[in-house]
């Protein structure tokens, strides 16, 4: 182990504001996309559960 | 968790006919993706588990820089999956240029935002670097500048798929965005060696001789391929996606929605 003590590692010796500040925007960023990928997907089953089903779908469906 | 469906039903797919292959594709890759994205999320999670704990609570602090180096496991990463991210999404534009390949497009569309958020983070997390080791948060050095201009061409090509309302045209221009992007990707990588610049020399090479026990790169390495096990998860479950919403006139497509809602 290279810490002394858990105070040390946290202080990351007067860097703490960048390192863990990195850390943060790293796994915000990270987690988000994780996060907004689950909602998309929701939206995206719903959407389609919605649809009639492919039988009934006429030539009047844009295709975009 | 839903299990995927089995193959069977209405797209037959005729041994020998290419073009009917690749019209199938989508619904082949469909079940192989979601296979791919648990799998791959299951390893980033251990891989950045451990490179976290290399880079954080075994590998020494830098002893020109100190602590603040520590920023390297997380920016050189970023980086590294940007650019990689780039090249693999141009790949993908050029084969989307082939007559009947269906998916070459999707995963275009399923790669840029995994792309661009990885170049937005080896800004951030440069800059966080750069104030204590540079005393600034930003400047307009070459190899930043080109990394900045990466992320121009991942968030252009985002623009045109989202914006133009013909999928077909908007797949065809950001094609040509992503492929007039390449040129980037040789400028970011020697822009170290073309320019005397403040960006400092490669960590990777360098701390690997000067590391005491080599765990630097190790901790990069592991971080590296976490990040690259993580991008090809969210890749797979946003291309899903996509083939599910291209795929909304074909039976399999909504019995699956239903199924799995």
């Amino acid at each position: 182990m290279i810490w002394h003590s858990a105070q040390e590692f946290f202080a990351m010796n007067g860097y703490a504001l960048y390192v863990w500040g990195a850390v943060i925007v790293t796994f915000t960023c990270l987690f988000s996309e994780v996060v907004l990928l689950a909602l998309w997907r929701r939206l995206v089953l719903q959407y389609l559960s919605a649809l009639p089903p492919a039988s009934q779908q006429g030539e009047t469906s844009s295709d975009t | 968790m839903v299990t995927d469906r089995p193959l069977q039903g209405s797209v037959a797919v005729p041994a020998g006919s290419l073009e009917r292959l690749a019209y199938g594709a989508p619904r082949l890759f469909f079940p192989l993706a979601g296979k791919l994205a648990g799998w791959c999320m299951l390893i980033a999670v251990a891989l950045c588990g451990v490179g976290l704990y290399i880079g954080f609570f075994v590998a020494p602090a830098e002893r020109g820089q100190g602590e603040v180096f520590r920023i390297v496991f997380l920016h050189v990463p970023a980086a590294w999956m940007s650019l990689f991210i780039y090249v693999v999404m141009s790949f993908w534009a050029a084969m989307s240029l082939l007559p009947q390949a269906r998916m070459p497009a999707l995963m275009v569309r399923a790669l840029a935002p995994t792309g661009a958020m990885f170049a937005f983070l080896a800004l951030g997390t440069g800059a966080l670097w750069g104030k204590p080791a540079w005393g600034t948060w930003w400047t307009w050095d070459p190899r930043l500048t080109a990394e900045f201009s990466l992320l121009c061409f991942f968030l252009v090509c985002i623009a045109v798929q989202t914006a133009m309302g013909d999928t077909r045209r908007a797949d065809r221009l950001s094609t040509l965005v992503a492929l007039a992007g390449l040129f980037n990707i040789p400028v970011i990588y020697a822009s170290l060696r073309w320019w005397l610049i403040v960006h400092q020399g490669p960590s990777f090479a360098e701390l690997g001789v000067r590391g005491s026990i080599g765990w630097v790169p190790v901790g990069i390495l592991l971080m590296t391929l976490g990040f690259w096990a993580y991008s090809i998860a969210a890749a797979m479950v946003r291309v899903r996606c996509l083939i599910l919403l291209q795929e909304r006139h074909a039976a399999w497509a909504i019995d699956y929605a239903k199924e799995a809602q």
